[in-house]
């Protein structure tokens, strides 16, 4: 690792400058779980780092009567430990918990792990799940895209030369909606998903019935997918296993994963239709009124 | 189930519970505050005026032929003070020594310390570089060119064996019993043992059960990386400091390796962050003396990083294992055939014999035969890990033990006592057995609760095995001094691994009958005591504490010698007893008296100790598991152990060692293993991907102390480090099958691996029933 340039803008227009002034060779840090260890292990060179901590809109968490806004650098577990965050979307700490141990809580990011834009990523099925929306800054202003268009490849992304993402906006819950993201590691902690599964739904009143709802696969494609058609395949449906199962046999037939050490087609594409039902059953819970987090926490393996 | 009736000595128990004051109790190790501070200095933490740093350059091949390396751009690069390969190294003699962790050919020794004609795995170092600081060095090792001729690679076994194989080393032929091959080949050695009529014995079995398996390499998992700092001196004295199981192990590698006098090198042991076994093979060491040399005499740290450990150290070996088992219709092993093909990466040496020793340790067999072959692979120099080779065999021959136990109908404890080994059998090799304590350690996992309690629930299951570790004695050195307020210091060459400071100061105190607290131990460096063996074969406890032992006895009775004359009576009339001197009615507790002796002249003992007569350890240990039926993972939901340790000097430590032991071995069962892609490239060399259990993969660990004491030693010490990682493999793939009906012939079961073979079950049954889809 050879010395480079650190600068911490205070304003997003700084930060836009300094990283179109670095092109290729500039790169935002936010908590620099991911950066830093490409830095040091030579997988990435760079002139210079943006630290955007120091700007009030990347590190702020604001609610508003239709969704929750979530600066693009505050960590995981300032994420944690909101009440009210935890209260409105509690199966977004499915992902924030298992991000690493305590400490690399308290410096990981939803946003870094977005743009890192791993295949494997343990936020994005999430994140895609709960319909989030991120707004980007860059040198022609603001724009912004569904979370489920962000990443283009194994780490690439949307983000042109001098754009960075700024938030990301949670719509607010409807009623009776649930959300659960669950991936299946070989071990209990410490680990990439072989594959991971978001869902979310939105029961009618009587909790019986699936209005809508969301599938999201990681690990099983070059990027996060979004399973629309097992979304569309539930909506309308009873809850019931056989309804599952089939939005599970649609999830498996989207999988498009490939073999490596960390796991083989045949398994990647049963895991898909596991892990999909599996967590459309808690999200499906969550939307009852059924389990409570404490429960849900400790199904990924942490108490 | 503790047999506390006896001390060990043959003497009647004097006072205090067991008849001990100290043993048996569990105080605070030495070192304790500095680790728990932070404050203990491992090898990376060593600083000193003028550091440089050092950089191994590594081959990114398995098996090349190394045609010329360049080293000028690496030179010319700002920063850099020297740059060394192995031309810089003395010619190495292809001749064998034993240098204290087993024979080795001094040219292996010295090529896999930096490659001299060819690289022979991924990881392989062919050069050093050193710098002022880490990044130049590194940058610096990049511009080195090295011209490959990139060769085939040698992976497995069968790919070594095979009739046109490419040849890894050009001068090796096969060693069959003392009988030298003239072929080249990989297949370094082939060792048979054999007694009874082995034909017979199955030919007069009611049941045999033949199978083959397959495990993959593992590391040992040390936390902390290799690290070395080397100074050489402008006057030719030589200072390593290094994070070892042996300093005096590292002094004859590295002499023998650059051909210099023992006198010229010290070796400062630091603090250790685990070992297993590979912490005893040198790798940077020699290469920090020559850049240091080189560097104009200036100190050169090399830290390893995990990837470069995980790639060039410690793994130990793969294995294809054959066993048939034969018994008759009561149950009573007739026969028995082992054959053991191990990996021994790069060169020579794989555990093959000692476990050609434990494969079929725990029984009394009459008609045997164990097969051993040593073969080269492009993997890593294997090196020794916790019971070397033990729990490839045990996983192996537990899991046909099991199936026959199931197949007679019999309880596979039961099965396991009535076929058990017992004073007077033989092990596999032949050595006869002493007093042991296998029969009560199935007797121990039999009669808990753990197994005495009904496991319900589908997909769950219960499995047991036993295991055998040779233990060792080998050679101590140590020397105490008497401080006049009544404390010792205690100086020993023993690395301190699992608290053997404390374990060693504890049979000094109980033999001098004085406080734990008194005895101030340290583990000091090669030029201090004498020759001092490895902290492995759980040797340290039970031969470092003989010599503490000794030493007490000295200081008592030169203590008695000069209160004798002292008080003017018979040495004879001197009485030492609860921590008082007497004589008639002269008395002196034995703090006055450390002062009182040490008037005209100083007192201090030193010991040296080579114990022949070592007493082996088993264990038998009980898992209950759940199989995740949809995923293929398995969770461990309950876990005992039951080991003969003789007797326990400090309780918590030796537990400690049973529950690593059984950790370590849960890893290797689950999913532990190197990956290689077809190349032969090491393709998870992290701990990300190398998977070592967490705290999340395991309950708590219960464990039985059985205390079967040694009849050899005062205390009746057994080395306690190793025989608790050989049954787990072969306890969990018991238990795995009665969970899901499915026999796991390879390791590790990993999720991937076990989903894999419940398919294949599905759709074996499938066909069974026609119709069926």
């Amino acid at each position: 690792m050879q010395a480079l340039d650190y600068v911490a803008p205070n304003n997003v227009d700084e930060a836009i400058s300094a990283l179109a002034d670095g092109g290729d060779r500039a790169r935002p840090l936010s908590g620099g779980t991911d950066l830093i260890a490409q830095l040091q292990e030579g997988r990435l060179g760079l002139d210079t780092i943006v630290d955007l901590k120091r700007i009030p809109e990347l590190m702020a968490i604001s609610v508003s009567s239709d969704s929750l806004t979530i600066g693009a650098s505050v960590s995981c577990h300032t994420i944690n430990s909101n009440q009210s965050v935890r209260d409105a979307y509690p199966a977004l700490i499915d992902s924030t918990h298992l991000i690493g141990g305590t400490q690399i809580q308290g410096r990981a990011s939803l946003g870094g792990n977005l743009c890192n834009s791993s295949p494997a990523a343990d936020s994005i099925p999430n994140l895609i799940a709960h319909s989030v929306t991120c707004h980007i800054a860059g040198p022609n202003g603001r724009r912004s895209v569904a979370v489920e268009d962000f990443c283009t490849a194994p780490g690439r992304n949307v983000l042109g030369n001098g754009e960075f993402l700024v938030a990301l906006e949670f719509p607010t819950p409807p009623a009776n909606f649930g959300a659960a993201y669950l991936r299946f590691i070989p071990r209990n902690e410490m680990d990439i998903a072989v594959v991971g599964a978001g869902a979310s739904v939105v029961l009618s009143d009587d909790k019986n019935t699936i209005q809508s709802a969301r599938v999201s696969l990681g690990a099983v494609a070059p990027t996060p997918l979004f399973v629309q058609e097992a979304g569309d395949a539930l909506a309308g449906q009873p809850v019931s296993e056989e309804t599952l199962a089939t939005a599970a046999e649609l999830a498996k037939d989207a999988a498009r994963p490939i073999s490596d050490m960390r796991g083989t087609i045949p398994q990647r594409k049963h895991l898909s239709a596991i892990l999909t039902q599996r967590a459309l059953r808690i999200a499906i819970d969550r939307a009852r009124g059924t389990k409570t987090v404490d429960e849900l926490g400790r199904l990924n393996g942490h108490g | 189930m503790a047999d506390t009736k006896q001390n060990g000595t043959g003497q009647p128990a004097a006072n205090g519970q067991n008849g001990y004051k100290v043993i048996g109790t569990r105080p605070v190790r030495p070192d304790g505050v500095d680790k728990v501070t932070g404050r203990a200095v491992y090898a990376a933490d060593v600083q000193m005026t003028g550091l440089l740093h050092g950089f191994v350059l590594r081959s990114p091949h398995a098996h090349a032929r190394i045609r010329s390396i360049d080293t000028s751009k690496a030179e010319a690069l700002p920063g850099v003070r020297a740059v060394v390969t192995a031309d810089d190294l003395p010619v190495a003699e292809d001749k064998i020594e034993d240098l204290g962790e087993g024979a080795i050919n001094l040219k292996y020794l010295s090529d896999n310390v930096l490659a001299q004609e060819k690289a022979l795995y991924h990881g392989h170092a062919v050069a050093g570089v050193a710098a002022v600081n880490p990044h130049i060095a590194r940058e610096a090792a990049e511009l080195i060119e090295v011209d490959y001729e990139v060769l085939p690679p040698v992976m497995t076994v069968d790919d070594a064996l095979a009739e046109d194989a490419p040849i890894l080393l050009d001068t090796l032929r096969t060693d069959k019993m003392g009988e030298i091959g003239t072929e080249p080949t990989n297949l370094a050695s082939f060792f048979r043992h054999q007694r009874g009529d082995l034909d017979a014995g199955f030919a007069g079995a009611h049941l045999v059960v033949d199978r083959t398996f397959r495990t993959e390499t593992v590391h040992q998992g040390y936390i902390e990386p290799h690290a070395a700092t080397a100074l050489h001196s402008a006057d030719g004295q030589i200072t390593i400091w290094t994070s070892t199981q042996g300093s005096f192990a590292v002094r004859g590698q590295v002499c023998e390796i650059l051909k210099i006098p023992v006198s010229r090198l010290k070796v400062v042991p630091t603090e250790i962050g685990g070992g297993f076994g590979g912490k005893i093979n040198v790798y940077v060491e020699p290469v920090a003396v020559v850049l240091s040399e080189k560097a104009g005499h200036e100190p050169v740290k090399i830290v390893m990083s995990r990837a470069d450990v995980l790639a060039a150290t410690g793994p130990t070996s793969g294995s294809n294992i054959r066993v048939k088992i034969g018994v008759d219709a009561d149950g009573k092993i007739s026969a028995a055939l082992a054959e053991l093909y191990y990996e021994a990466g790069a060169y020579p040496g794989s555990p093959v014999g000692a476990a050609a020793n434990v494969s079929l340790a725990p029984y009394a067999i009459d008609n045997l035969q164990v097969d051993g072959y040593d073969i080269i692979v492009n993997r890593p120099r294997s090196a020794a890990y916790r019971a070397p080779g033990g729990t490839n065999v045990a996983f192996a021959v537990e899991s046909v033990v099991d199936e026959l136990a199931e197949k007679l109908g019999m309880d596979p404890a039961e099965f396991r006592v009535l076929n058990g080994a017992k004073e007077n059998d033989r092990r596999p090799d032949g050595l006869q057995y002493a007093r042991i304590g296998q029969i009560e350690t199935v007797e121990a996992i039999r009669d808990s609760e753990h197994y005495q309690s009904p496991l319900e629930g589908k997909y769950r299951g219960r499995g047991i095995a036993s295991g055998y570790w040779n233990n060792w004695g080998g050679q101590s050195s140590a020397t105490a001094v008497l401080n006049p307020d009544g404390s010792v210091n205690l100086s020993e060459a023993s690395t301190d691994i699992g608290g053997s400071r404390a374990s060693i100061a504890m049979q000094l105190a109980e033999a001098m009958d004085i406080e734990y607290e008194q005895v101030k131990a340290r583990v000091v460096d090669t030029d201090t005591v004498s020759y001092n063996d490895v902290t492995g074969g759980s040797r340290t406890t039970f031969a470092t504490g003989l010599a503490a032992y000794n030493l007490g006895q000295q200081l008592k009775k030169e203590m008695k010698r000069r209160l004798a004359d002292q008080w003017d009576v018979a040495l004879g009339d001197v009485c030492y007893e609860d921590g008082v001197f007497s004589a008639g009615a002269e008395s002196l507790p034995f703090i006055e008296a450390a002062g009182l002796v040490q008037r005209d002249e100083p007192l201090m003992a030193s010991s040296t100790v080579h114990p022949q007569d070592f007493g082996p350890g088993f264990s038998t240990q009980c898992v209950d598991v759940e199989v995740d039926p949809e995923t293929g993972k398995i969770t461990i939901l309950r876990y005992t152990i039951a080991q003969d340790v003789g007797k326990a000097i400090h309780p918590s430590y030796v537990e400690g060692q049973m529950q690593g032991g059984v950790a370590q071995g849960i890893g290797w069962a689950i999913n532990e293993e190197y990956i290689y892609d077809e190349e032969g490239h090491l393709l998870n060399a992290s701990l990300l991907d190398y998977r070592m259990p967490t705290a999340l993969d395991l309950p708590m660990i219960e464990t039985i102390m059985v205390e079967v004491p040694h009849p050899a030693h005062p205390y009746g010490v057994r080395g306690v480090g190793e025989v608790n990682i050989v049954p787990p493999a072969g306890a969990v793939a018991n238990a795995v099958y009665q969970a899901t009906g499915i026999r796991m012939d390879k390791l590790p079961i990993s999720p991937a691996r076990l989903l894999e073979a419940m398919w294949a079950k599905e759709a074996e049954s499938a066909e069974l029933v026609p119709g069926d889809d």
